[in-house]
Order: structure tokens, then C-alpha cells, then sequence
């Protein structure tokens, strides 16, 4: 009953004429960031944060705004995935195994709404799921204190780095980058600057928005470059498109097992929607054996992983909303945008800003359903937009997110950082380095280190009080495992090989 | 092998000139004497053990560019740097076409669509950045003086600039 009052209070908020606006104007940006290779939901949403900052958005419409293109981004991976057998995003790759195929069999049209469809049931169940689940977890998070907080961070950290990287030296050599970034600036409790090197543009320490663009969209321009543009021309025709309900009906088991699967990837922190696609994508493919066909362009191959990674962005959301820890790249980003409009997310955000959570969640209800719709009848526009050569679309790009920065800090210094951040995100992507422990570093280093700083004071000093409950115990237990186990699971969970031409 | 040992060491040598300076962090009654310095310790001890890991283990090199793309990406790297710091003193639309059409040229070396690109993109985008967006700081153009115009492009140059 109470979940059921929330909703109303979230949808009083999110239903108005302009957030409406808002979020059909999200969703139409947010397919077609998703759809581009090379664009995606984090890309998106960081060359976003500051324009939207800049417009000087009050915290509801930026929200509804951001979440909307979120969405739409995680429905836009896969048209590039099907179309042109390159995943729009890294969620997306699954999609490419069976998509393309079917694609090239000349169900193009087919293969694009059936994935509309899944993602759609995804997203539904996901956003359920969520409504469920965080003011639960919610409720438990309030037991938490530093010694536990501070074990959570490290599990976001371990678990990030385990799956997103095959080299966990690497990861680890990521996340300190990114903390130690996060160290740089003024100190909070002396009030002296720490790590600046004297230099005063440094003493507010590193904007993760700037990083974070760097990091994602101007690195993405240095790769562009490399390739010359090449492999984004649209290699399958898409002529009519229908509704094909015989395949909808066939897979709507896949679709609810699927989404199951997506949302608990999701839940776990650091995980992420790659996860939830592609356990969604193995069990399915388990599930049918031998003759399912599955690589070859069967239905059920394109519905698993669309429901299993839009359901997992959902689930992501639950540790980014109640912990304050978030559960993938994206959610990183989403977690920076909360910051910027000086919302903390933690348990304390469903007691004391109920509009907030309840609206963005009321606007995620929202924005499914006008995603479906937009998706459906017009897909082919969006295909059209595909076509964009990538000479103009990536220095529109670059321009866009430089002057965003500019509009947001107009400091020369910021942007120097920004090309910085770009020509090191070149270099860790190339060396194979994940890139979003970094961001999460710069993104919770501050907020990791005051829990451990409040358990040393609570302590005096004392390191066995990080390990003196049960929870954080737990928590240490899991980040260990979730760093060392992804060592001797590499094997076994190889990424199937992609359809060549 | 080489670009892992060589980015181990190079993250080696910043894990350890990171724990030197944050042996050196100042610190008062307020925040006590070790706290501040603590957590930057256990990063730098972290960095610098994943770094030697790295070295002893190194994975296969990546596919790096051939000579010509690094000197595309240089460019890039410069005419993104001078756009930073000419945006300020020279207004949105002249560095923005400039910078637009070199970046469009290092994608796809066609002189037409590079042109192009950078009239569209600089022109395009300031009217939606100023009269649909409205954002503040964008500014057409401006005129500086010589003295503004040096003083901008000094800040690019090592021990010079500000």
C-alpha cells in the first residue's frame, strides 16, 4: 500500500506537461546515442550532464531528462548491433550473435521489434523489481556504518574490476587512478590542499565531469581517428517493417527467465548490464541445447540478451540508489549526475527526498513505455540516423562535450584536463585498462575514504574494526572472492565468437 | 609484453612519487596527524604492487597505430589544446570551425567534407547552443588584443604561462 502511495507521489511529479516533454525528448536522444557506434549510455549521458547542468534544469527535469536518455540508450545499442553487426554499446554485443543473422536473412524489421519488445519486458520487470527491492535494501543500508561502508566501496571496486577487465592488475592499477585523483584538492578536515602540487586550479580538486567526458568521448575521437571512420556503413537492408507476433508469443519464456537473470546481474555492484546480457544470453542458450539454433538467428537469441541487459541497467540502479554505490558504467555516470544536483544517494535519500527517487522511478515507468512506442513504428528513422558519417558526427561530437564543459566551468584549465583525460583514456582502452574503475574511483574516493577515516576515528585507530561485523565481514569476504574468482571463471565464461562476414 | 612493462613501470614510478607526496601532506590539530595521509598511502601501495605485477606479468601487446595515424592523433592532440584555451579570448564560432574541419580532416582526409564539417558544426551548433539552449559563456567571437591573445596560447607552453 505504501509502495503503491510512492508511486502516486512519483508520477504527480513526473507527469507534468514539461517533464513529459522532457522524457519523449530523452528517450528520442537517447536511442539515437545508443544506436551509434561508439556513443554509448555513459558516453551519452556525461556529454549531457553539464549542457543540462548548464541549462540550469532544477534537480526533477534533470533527472527525468538523463534517466530517459539512459534508457533510450540501452534500447539503442541494439540497432547497430542488428543492422551493422557492431553493438551501439558494450550491453549490446550479445545482440550481434543472432541479431545479424537475421538481419542478413532479410528479417531485419523482425529482429529490430522483437528487441524492442524484450527490452522492453526488461526494462518493465526491472523497474518492478526495483520498486520492490530499494526501499528494502533501503531499510537495511541504515544498519550500515563506516566499517561497512567502507567494505561495500572495496567490493564495488573488486567486483567492477573482476568482470570488467582480463587482467586484474590492471583493474586494481585502474581504480587507484582513479582514487588517487579523487585525493587531489582540499582537505576536508584541515582545510589544507592535499596533492595539488601547488597548483590553485587543482585546490577544488579533479571535476568528474571532466574526466568522465574525457574519458568516454574525447578518447572515443582519438579511436575514431585510428580506424579512419571505417565499419560504419550499413550493411543490411530494412524494408517493411511489422509486428511479429508469432516471435513475441514464442519467446515471452525467454523474455520473463531473461529479464530474472538481467535483474540480479544488475542488483550485484559492479556488475553491470554486459553481465546481465550475457548470462541472460549463456542460460537461454543452455536452456534450448544443441538444436536451438542459437548463433545462427533465432528469436530466442535476440530476446534473451535484450530483456537480460535492459533489465540489468534497472537492476543496477538499486545499489546506485540505495547504496550510493553504483552497479556498472552508467549507473557511474547517473551516480555523478545525482552529485552534481547535490543529491546523495544512500538511505537516507528514500527518507528525505522521496520525491526525488519516487519520481525518477515513476519517469523510468514512463519512459519505457514511450520508448516502446517510439521505437516501434519508428525505427526507421533512427536508422537513417545511423548513416551519419563518422567526419562529422565525431568532431560534433567533441564540440559538443568541449563547449558543455565550458558552458558549465569556463575555465581553460578544465578543458586542458579534458584532452588530458582523453589521450589516457586512449592509452588504458588500448593497454586493455577498464576505464569506469577510474571513473568510480574519482567518483566515490572521496566518499571512501571518509568511511574509513570515521571508522579509524571511532576506532582510534584500530584496523580490526573494519572487520568487526558480521556484514562487513561478509562484504570483504565477497570482494576478495568477486577479485580472485573471475581469475579461474575466465575460461569458462569466454565470450562467444561474433557472427564475420 | 614491452607496453605492459613499459606502462607498469611508468604507473610504478607515479605509485611511488604518489606515496612521497603524500608522505609530505600537511596536516593540523584538526585533522590529525595521520588521517589525511592514510588513505593516499594505501592507494600509492596498491598502485605501485599491481604495477610490479604488471611487469613481471605482462599480457601481449595491442595492435598499436602506425606511424602516420600517431601523427593524426597529434595533431588532434594539439588542435584540441589550443581550442581550449583559444575559445576563451577568441569567442565560440572561429576556433570552433577551425578545430571542427582538422579533426573531420584526421577522420576522413577529404579537404570538401572537412570544410564543410567545420562551417556546419561551428555555425549549427552555436545557434542551438545560444538560442535553443541558451547556454551562458558561449559568445560569438571576440576580438583580443595581442597582448590577451599571447597570454592565452602562453599558457600552453611549459614554465612560461600561468
Amino acid at each position: 500500500m505504501e509502495t503503491l502511495a510512492n508511486l502516486a507521489l512519483g508520477f504527480s511529479v513526473a507527469l507534468s506537461p514539461y517533464t513529459l516533454l522532457l522524457a519523449v525528448v530523452g528517450c528520442f536522444i537517447g536511442t539515437i546515442i545508443g544506436a551509434l557506434p561508439g556513443l554509448g549510455p555513459s558516453n551519452g549521458v556525461a556529454i549531457l550532464i553539464p549542457i543540462s547542468f548548464a541549462l540550469g534544469l532544477d534537480a526533477t527535469a534533470a533527472l527525468v531528462l538523463m534517466t530517459s536518455v539512459y534508457y533510450g540508450a540501452m534500447y539503442g545499442g541494439r540497432i547497430s548491433s542488428i543492422l551493422l553487426n557492431i553493438p551501439g554499446d558494450e550491453p549490446a554485443l550479445m545482440t550481434t550473435l543472432d541479431g545479424y543473422p537475421m538481419a542478413k536473412r532479410g528479417e531485419a524489421g523482425n529482429a529490430l521489434v522483437l528487441s524492442g519488445v524484450a527490452s522492453f519486458v526488461g526494462a518493465l520487470l526491472a523497474t518492478i523489481g526495483l520498486i520492490l527491492l530499494a526501499p528494502v535494501l533501503a531499510r537495511v543500508a541504515f544498519l550500515f556504518g563506516p566499517a561497512e561502508y567502507f567494505a561495500l566501496y572495496l567490493l564495488a571496486f573488486c567486483t567492477l574490476g573482476g568482470m570488467a577487465s582480463n587482467n586484474q592488475a590492471k583493474s586494481a592499477i585502474a581504480a587507484c587512478i582513479g582514487l588517487g585523483i579523487a585525493m587531489i584538492g582540499v582537505d576536508s578536515s584541515s582545510g589544507l590542499p592535499r596533492l595539488t602540487g601547488g597548483n590553485l586550479h587543482l585546490y577544488d580538486g579533479v571535476d568528474f565531469l571532466v574526466a568522465i567526458v574525457g574519458l568516454f568521448a574525447i578518447a572515443e575521437l582519438f579511436f575514431f581517428i585510428e580506424s579512419h571512420g571505417k565499419g560504419s556503413s550499413i550493411g543490411v537492408v530494412l524494408d517493411k517493417v511489422s509486428i511479429p507476433w508469432k516471435y513475441i508469443k514464442q519467446t515471452m519464456p525467454t523474455m520473463l527467465r531473461a529479464s530474472g537473470v538481467g535483474f540480479v546481474a544488475g542488483v550485484l555492484p559492479g556488475a553491470g548490464a554486459s553481465l546481465g546480457s550475457f548470462l541472460a544470453y549463456m542460460t537461454e542458450k543452455s536452456i534450448a541445447g544443441e538444436k536451438g539454433g542459437f548463433g545462427t538467428g533465432v528469436p530466442k537469441g535476440i530476446a534473451a540478451p535484450e530483456a537480460g541487459n535492459n533489465s540489468a541497467a534497472g537492476g543496477a540502479l538499486v545499489p546506485m540508489l540505495t547504496l550510493g554505490v553504483p552497479g556498472s558504467g552508467t549507473t557511474a555516470v547517473l551516480l555523478a549526475l545525482l552529485m552534481t544536483l547535490n543529491i546523495t544517494p544512500g538511505p537516507t535519500l528514500f527518507r528525505d527526498n522521496p520525491d526525488v527517487v519516487w519520481g525518477l522511478i515513476a519517469s523510468l515507468l514512463i519512459a519505457n513505455v514511450v520508448l516502446l512506442v517510439m521505437n516501434v513504428p519508428m525505427v526507421k528513422i533512427f536508422v537513417k540516423i545511423l548513416s551519419v558519417p563518422a567526419w562529422i558526427l565525431l568532431p560534433g561530437v567533441t564540440m559538443i562535450s568541449t563547449t558543455g564543459i565550458f558552458a558549465l566551468t569556463g575555465s581553460y584549465f578544465d578543458l586542458l584536463m579534458l584532452v588530458g583525460f582523453g589521450v589516457l583514456g586512449y592509452f588504458l582502452r588500448k593497454l586493455d585498462v577498464p576505464t569506469v574503475p577510474v571513473i568510480l574511483g574519482i567518483l566515490l574516493g572521496g566518499n571512501m575514504e571518509d568511511a574509513l577515516r570515521r571508522a579509524m576515528t571511532l576506532s582510534d585507530g584500530d584496523p580490526t574494526y573494519l572487520f568487526s561485523s558480521w556484514i562487513a565481514i561478509g562484504f570483504w569476504v565477497a570482494a576478495i572472492l568477486g577479485f580472485v574468482a573471475p581469475m579461474f571463471l575466465r575460461g569458462i565464461l569466454k565470450k562467444p565468437e561474433g557472427h564475420v562476414d | 609484453m614491452a607496453s605492459d612493462r613499459i606502462f607498469g613501470l611508468v604507473t610504478l614510478i607515479t605509485a611511488v612519487a604518489y606515496i612521497a607526496a603524500a608522505t609530505q601532506i600537511q596536516t593540523n590539530f584538526f585533522s590529525g596527524e595521520y588521517l589525511p595521509k592514510l588513505f593516499p598511502l594505501i592507494i600509492g601501495a596498491v598502485a605501485a604492487l599491481s604495477s610490479l605485477v604488471l611487469i613481471f606479468k605482462p599480457d601481449p601487446d595491442p595492435d598499436w597505430p602506425m606511424a602516420r595515424t600517431w601523427g593524426n592523433l597529434a595533431v588532434a592532440v594539439v588542435v584540441l589544446a589550443f581550442y581550449s584555451v583559444l575559445i576563451s579570448p577568441l569567442g565560440f564560432i572561429l576556433p570552433t570551425a577551425i578545430a571542427a574541419m582538422i579533426l573531420s580532416y584526421q577522420i576522413s582526409p577529404n579537404a570538401r567534407q572537412a570544410v564543410l564539417a567545420g562551417l556546419g558544426l561551428s555555425l549549427g551548433l552555436f545557434v542551438v547552443f545560444k538560442f535553443v539552449l541558451m547556454l551562458g559563456n558561449v559568445v560569438a567571437y571576440r576580438i583580443p588584443t595581442p597582448a590577451k591573445l599571447w597570454d592565452a596560447i602562453s599558457i600552453l607552453i611549459p614554465f612560461v604561462g600561468h
